[in-house]
Order: C-alpha cells, then structure tokens, then sequence
C-alpha cells in the first residue's frame, strides 16, 4: 500500500506527515511527530492510555486510522502545561497522588480534561463514569477521584 | 518523634515528568540505527524440537535469526536454579516457551515473519494441574515434579487432637492472577565492540538481569550495564522476567551489531510472562471447647509452571504466612511447589501470601460457623500478643495493635448492627447483603537470612548543583521509591525536600541495594539512607568543615567546600541486621522478618440473585505499619492493593486450556474498573519500629492480603453459600445457588422466594 499525506494540527502546531492510510493515529503521534506522551498500554482500546482530544472528543488513538485525523485538530498530554506551569488538571493529580507509575496518567488527564470541558463539576458517579474507559493498575483509582474533584474546584 | 519531611505529603519527586508526558518509558526511547526484535514460541505445552523450517514469502536475509546454538555462555536464565533456558534446545516444556528471535529494522515486518516460521514437535504427554503433577503419572521436572517443599512445625501437633473440642477440616483453592501492569514488558539491547553490552529496559531489579547477561554472554560484569527506564507498573510481574527479555534483546544485538528494542504487545504479555502461583490449601484444625486454636495441619500446594524460577521462594513466604496473625501453640505446615506445563508463575505482590492467608482466613469463618462463635469473637480469642511466639517460633516484641483495629473496625463498619440487620434483610430481598472480615499480617522484608545475603548497599553524594542524590539500585514503579527515600535523606540532615534527588539506577553507577520486591524498600533500604546520610555528616565535621550544630546551609556549604577539597562526597552503608534475628533454614524457625505490619480489612458486599453478580458497598482497611514516611502514598499503595485483591477476589480469572492462557486481552480477562471500585476507607496505625527509619516498616504488598477473604466471607455470609475458591465469578455463584445437591436448607428456601418474587 502506497503512503500518503495527511495534514492535522496538534497541540497547535500544523503536521503534514507521509503515513500509510491504515497507520494508527497512535503511531503517528509517537514516532512520526514525535510526541511520546501518549502511551499504548493494549493496542486495543480497552486500556484508555492512548486517550487524546481530536476535535475535542476523547478518542483511544490505537483505534483511530490516521486517515480519519486528516484536518483534525488534536491535543495531547504535551499540550497541557502552558507557560505558567502545570494545567489545573496536572496540579490536581499531582498534589492527590493520583498518578503512581504514570503510564495510564497521560489517558487518565485528558478524560479527565474531557469530562471537565463537558460537565465542569462533575458528581462522583459522572467521575466514574467518565473514567470509566481508562484502566488504572496502581491506585484503586480513589486519588484520581479526589483528583479530579480537586480539579473541578480550582476551575470555578 | 517530630519530624518536619518524613510524615509529610510532598509532591512525588517524578509527578511532573509523568503527569506532562515527559517522563521516558523504555517505548519512548530510541537509538540510532535501531531495529525491532520479536519471539518465536512454542504452540505445544511439552514435546522435542524435530525440525525448524522457515517459510516462503519472507525475505529472510534482511532479518537477523537467534536461536540456542548463538549463545555464547550458558543457555540459562540465571536465577535461583538456572534450570530455565533463555531459548529451547530440543525440548519444550510449556506453550510459549521461546525458540527462535527475529529482528528486522520495521517492526510492522515482523508479525508475518514469525507465523512464517514452521516449528515441526514431537508432542510429550503433558500436565496443567497441581493435581497432575501430584499424581506423577507424568514426570516433567527432576524425580519427582516438586520444586520445592518445606516442612514448619512448632509444638507437637499429632499430641494435640486428643485434646480438641472440635476438629474442623477446610480446602481453599487460588487462581492465577496476571499483574496486568498498564505498561507491558519491554527493553533495549545495544553491544558495542569495545563498550560492551547496554540494557535499558522496564524492570525492577536491574542487577538481576546483570547477573543473567553475565551467564548467558560469558562477559565480565564490568562489561554489562543495564539502566532501568521509566517503569509503568510492575507489581513483581517485572522481578525475573526482565531478565528473559533482556537476554533475548541482547542476542539479537550482539548477532547484529544494531541495537535492539523488543516491546511486548498486551498478548504475548499476558500470554508468555509470569502471573501469580495458583494454589490449594488443605486445613486441619483442632480448637477447644472455649474457642482457641490448639493445633493446625496445613497443607499447602503451589503451581509454580514449567520452570523453576522464584517458586521456592514464593512459596517460602505463603508457608510462613499460612498461621496468619493468629497464636498457634502446635502447628504443622507442609509445602510443595509442584512443576506443571504452563508458563512459570513469578511474583506478584504478596508473593504466596495471599494465596496461604486467603485459606487461613476462609477457615477461620468457616471454624467460627462450626464451633457457633461470630468471626469477629473467634478471631478475638486467638490473636497473637505482644510477647507470643508466631508459627515460626518468633517472639513478636512489639507491641501489636490487632485487637484495637478489630474494635475499631467493627465500630467503623457498624458491624454487629449489621450483622443483624442482614440477616433480617436477606430472607426477603434478591439482594443479599453480607459483610467479611479478613485479619492479617505481612512480613518486610526477604525472609530469614534472605537480607544478611542480599547485604545490600546504598550510596549518598553531594552534586555539582549544590544538592545531594540517593545512589541506589531501589527502583521507582509508582510506589514511591524516589520520594520516600529523599524524604529520609532530607530528614536525617536537616535539609528541604527539595535538596535531594535520585541518581538514575544504572549498574555502572549504583550501589547492588538489592531487588525491590518484599516490601522491603522503605524499611531496609530507607533504614540505610539513614545511615548513610549520617555517616556522610559525620565525615563533613571530622573533616573541620561543618561545625556539629550546623543547620542546612552549612551543611550544604561544607559538601561544596569538601568536593571542591577533595573532588567528589560519597557516603556508602551496608545493610545491618537488627539486633537479636536468629534463623534456622533447616528447621523454619526463628526470626522470619524483622518486622510484621499488621491489618483488619472488612468489605461489605451485595450479592444480586437475579444476576449472580457481586457489589463491594463499602471496604474498610485498617493497618499498622509503623510510621507513616508519606501519607498520600501510602494510601494510595492500600487502596492500589484493595483494588488488585477485589479483582483476584471476584474478577480475574486466568482461563486455560492445555498450559496455555487463552484470555490474554484487557477484553476478556476483566480488571477493575472506576466504575468498579467501592470507597476504601483507609486507617493507619502507628507502632514505630526501632528498626525502621522512623520507625517506618513494610507496606507494598500487605494490601494485596486482605481483600479477597474479606469480600468471600461476606459472600459467604450473604448466600449461605461455603465459597472456597477464588476468583469467584457469577457463573460460579449462579451454578452454587441452582445445583441441586446438598446446600444450607435455608439458603434454597430464600433463593426461590426470591425467584418467585420477581
């Protein structure tokens, strides 16, 4: 299969990137733009770890063919912390201890940043709900919760 | 004592690099020239090799082909036996096992590659159970397909059932558990003509994998780095198996001449690496007639797979835990460690712990039920005081706390008012409601003589920045290695937090501080920063540059003037053995850690009969493990354990067929969700431990312990129904509750009206 080019913005930068129609959106941001943030903890959208903004949607990248990011505008965990420091989001699971070995932390802010855009103070159960797609081995995700609760508060 | 960093939340010294990204994971690491390395592995449990055959349609000269006959040392995994070959010559013994590598420059080649390779096998009969391998109808391993077996006897157990009121006699069987860390196995080989070999990889034990390069590559020591990466979860599914990836990257690397990065995808980790041993317990049991325990015979089993590896050890630990927190005047613990034809099982937190004591505390609410005390009373009568001796003869010198956790427990749960509540509520309702106990306690810490071998050493240096940095081979994968052991350091020497970080673990440059497993780091490892960091202020003021009342920028200015003196500030300690620990290899006796921590979890549980499914409503943990170093942490390690043991408890069944696991997805072999997890309350105890750094002693796996006795005795106590086994799914409660034969009369009569009230 013959490669093509596709055009995305992330993190506000503008990529054009020579890809093969089926290459996960995951690849793409790893190894073609270089953005190591987003993880890849199944390869089959189970695990959430790949979890990135794409026209502010929350999609899991392992699934999504970078044919179907082509004009999108996608954030991720690179696009978080702005000159004045840590995002909200990031300070909260840092000041809660909601991040341990970190590998599901990259997915786990941006659901988080998801459901805050979409429900600014979300109830225990929306929390859940909302993280509901993205595993966490280390923490019995109860900091995560306060995290995001913390979160919610700084956002008023 | 008052302490000012040590006690208190800081932030965790890599947060930041892990909450935007920038921390590096061994995927997120890349060389030049670098190509892709993959397995070929075996399709039968057991057989010999016949023929290897590469099929059409793959370009084989652009692929670099490793099997057993290019190893340069010994074709071993250097652990404990060095019974695993690091690639199979002749003989399978397991599905999965590796045979043959590959390694080509784009890694989407290699898939196609491996299933174009024909493995043609003489099958051999083949076994996949304790049971099997009991029989030993099949010999698969040495005479008699026995790793390992310990005996522990204290008292006179065989004087003591002339003597019982009541003899109470139980079974309790474990499944395997995969540690599913979030980020799989992975690594980088690079060999270099004159730099020798370089490993970077995910992994918790770096000079483990040192020490297996050593045997396998027939290279010095002083030839053979290996750095750990960022490492997202472990969990002991990252001890040993680093060592097997490791040695497979290095052979492709050395054969040609690239560096080699072999990343695992979440199917051949689930299916080919380590999981928990499945085990079965067999109790004996004699008790007075007022309720004390007077004599145990245990019998305790491990699965421990085709290989060798870390079974002896595993099952060391499950057999000292297998008396639990309990006094027992007589008691008997016969173990075996049994070879079958499936994958090795390593460790995984608790490491044969949660296998004995998810036994143990089953049986003692099955004994209570027996005898017709509550659980809460029965466990009261028999647990072990300050001065009593442990299964193991070991006099507990500390004060313990059981019996006020138990209290307290009971009071946070509400649990008699409870109790009673249930049993009125459950006669009507499709909802079943019960609530668990499970008592327990874990030792820090390698077993026995285990630390005086390990003898690990830890290092402390003043930096060119004008801090310190913590030299050990202690790794950091999301317990807190990294904050807690700053912490300490910035302690003991009147420092900020802020003026101490981690030099990265890399053999060229750390210390041997052992392997971070066995609860181990915060206590041993935490006890010799200490140390070290007072050796290091002792050698500032002999050395006239610090006066002894000097506060934190003399001392950091007398570091700078000694390095400016003399070049460089080290401090290195030796491990010390506490006081008065005396053990006996031979006869299991004596001091088995240096210290216990001690837990009363309880879960509340809803069974619905419509469903069969299993609600946690609430879950209570109460533990004492002396003094907390970081609130925040350590109750994210608790409640991170609650979670793992609710998903070994009710969730995470390994599915087998012939040695092989064939759920290997994140689909279908079910972890908890945040959808799943109740509110754990988490309670802290603290009985300083002299030992300790601060008085701080083990927690990493204690929590792993707990859970599941807890939320089955609930279960149990909710359905009438005596589960026995774990993982316990719905299909298994919806095939107890609607079998025909034998059941508790009353549990019957509730299930129908239940049914009939739909």
């Amino acid at each position: 299969m013959s490669k093509r080019d596709v055009s995305l913005t992330v993190n506000g930068t503008a990529y054009t990137v020579s890809v093969y129609p089926m290459e996960r959106l995951l690849d793409v941001l790893r190894a073609k733009i270089g953005l190591t943030g987003t993880k890849e903890g199944c390869g089959e959208g189970e695990c959430g770890s790949c979890s990135v903004l794409m026209n502010g949607e929350l999609v899991n990248s392992c699934l999504v063919p970078v044919l179907q990011a082509e004009g999108a505008t996608l954030c991720t965990i690179e696009g978080l912390a702005g000159e004045n420091g840590l995002h909200p989001v990031q300070q909260a699971f840092l000041k809660c201890g909601g991040a341990q070995c970190g590998i599901c932390t990259p997915g786990m802010v941006m659901a988080t940043v998801h459901l805050l855009n979409n429900n600014p103070k979300p109830t225990l159960e929306q929390i859940r709900e909302g993280l509901g797609g993205n595993l966490c081995r280390c923490t019995g995700y109860t900091r995560i919760f306060d995290a995001v609760a913390a979160a919610a508060g700084t956002r008023r | 004592m008052q302490t000012r960093v040590v006690g208190v939340s800081v932030p965790r010294k890599e947060g930041p690099a892990k909450l935007t990204g920038q921390a590096r994971y061994i995927d997120d690491l890349s060389l030049p020239g670098m190509i892709f390395g993959a397995t070929v592995r075996s399709t039968i449990a057991r057989g010999a090799i016949e023929e290897i055959g590469f099929g059409e349609g793959i370009p084989w000269h652009e692929f670099t082909i490793v099997t057993a006959k290019d190893i340069p040392g010994r074709n071993v995994i250097s652990l404990i036996m060095d019974d695993q070959p690091c690639l199979a010559d002749g003989m399978v013994n397991h599905p999965e096992e590796p045979i043959l590598l590959l390694a080509h420059p784009d890694r989407h080649e290699l898939a196609a590659a491996v299933a174009a390779v024909k493995i043609t096998y003489k099958p051999a009969p083949s076994i996949h159970s304790i049971e099997e391998s009991e029989r030993r109808e099949h010999i698969i391993w040495g005479k008699d397909n026995i790793f390992k077996s310990y005996r522990m006897e204290k008292g006179d157990v065989d004087q003591a059932w002339k003597d019982a009121a009541w003899m109470v006699e139980g079974e309790y069987s474990t499944g395997a558990q995969e540690q599913l860390y979030i980020e799989p196995n992975g690594v980088i080989a690079q060999a270099g003509s004159t730099t020798g070999l370089t490993i970077w990889g995910s992994m918790q034990c770096p000079f483990y994998v040192h020490k297996a390069l050593v045997a396998l590559t027939g290279l010095p020591g002083e030839s053979i780095r290996v750095i750990q990466a960022e490492t997202g979860g472990a969990f002991g599914g990252k001890e040993e198996y680093p060592s097997m990836l490791a040695a497979h990257a290095s052979l492709l690397a050395m054969k040609s001449g690239r560096p080699v990065k072999i990343i695992y995808d979440r199917m051949e980790d689930m299916a080919a690496t380590t999981k928990r041993h499945p085990s079965r317990t067999r109790h004996r049991t004699a008790i007075s007639a007022d309720g004390k325990l007077l004599a145990a015979e245990i019998d305790f089993a491990t699965d421990g797979g085709a290989y060798a590896t870390l079974s002896s050890t595993v099952l060391s630990r499950g057999t000292i835990h297998a008396g639990g927190p309990y006094y027992w005047p007589n008691i008997r613990v016969n173990a075996k460690a049994y070879a079958t034809n499936t994958p090795p099982h390593g460790a995984f937190r608790g490491f044969g712990a949660p296998q004995s004591l998810f036994a143990l505390e089953r049986h003692m609410d099955h004994i209570a039920k027996t005898i017709g005390l509550a659980p809460d009373e029965f466990r009261r009568r028999n647990l072990l005081h300050q001065g009593m001796t442990t299964a193991t003869s070991q006099v507990i010198n500390e004060p313990i706390v059981m019996d006020q956790m138990l209290d307290r427990a009971l009071d946070l749960t509400d649990y008699h008012a409870k109790v009673k509540q249930f049993a009125a509520h459950n006669l009507t309702s499709s909802k079943k409601k019960g609530i668990g106990i499970g008592a327990f306690l874990h030792g820090a810490g390698f077993t026995g003589s285990g630390e005086r071998y390990l003898n690990a050493l830890v290092g402390l240096e003043a930096t060119a920045a004008g801090g310190l940095r913590v030299l050990v081979s202690s790794t950091e994968f999301g317990q807190g290695t990294n904050t807690i052991l700053c912490q300490i350091a910035a302690e003991t020497l009147g420092l900020e937090y802020d003026d101490v970080s981690m030099a990265p673990v890399d053999t060229s440059i750390s210390p041997n501080s052992g392997p971070t497993v066995a609860s181990r780091t915060a206590m041993i490892i935490g006890r010799i920063v200490q140390t070290a960091a007072l050796k290091m202020r002792q050698t500032l003021i002999d050395s006239g540059l610090l006066e002894p009342s000097g506060g934190r920028e003399q001392f950091l200015a007398a570091c700078q003037a000694y390095r400016k003196q003399f070049g460089e500030l080290q401090s290195f300690s030796r491990y010390e053995a506490a006081p008065n620990i005396f053990w006996n290899d031979e006869l299991y006796s004596g001091e088995a850690y240096g210290a216990y921590a001690w837990a009363v979890y309880m879960a509340e549980v809803t069974v619905d009969i419509t469903t069969y499914s299993v609600t946690i409503d609430d879950f209570v943990a109460l533990q004492e493990i002396g003094k907390v170093i970081h609130p925040v942490l350590a109750s994210g390690q608790i409640e991170g354990g609650v979670a793992q043991g609710i998903g070994y408890a009710l969730y995470e069944k390994v599915v087998w067929k012939d040695g092989r696991m064939i759920n290997n997805q994140m689909t279908n072999y079910i972890m908890p969700t945040a959808e799943d997890i109740p509110p754990i309350r988490v309670y802290f105890e603290e009985v300083p431990y002299q030992y300790g750094p601060y008085g701080a002693k083990g927690i990493g796996e204690l929590p792993m312990d707990g859970p599941a006795p807890a939320i089955i005795n609930a279960v149990v106590q909710a359905t009438g129904i005596e589960f026995n086994s774990i993982p316990l799914l719905p299909e298994d409660i919806f095939r107890a509750m609607t079998a025909e034969p034998e059941r508790p009369a009353e549990s019957l009569e509730t299930a129908l009206a239940a049914k009939g009230s739909q």
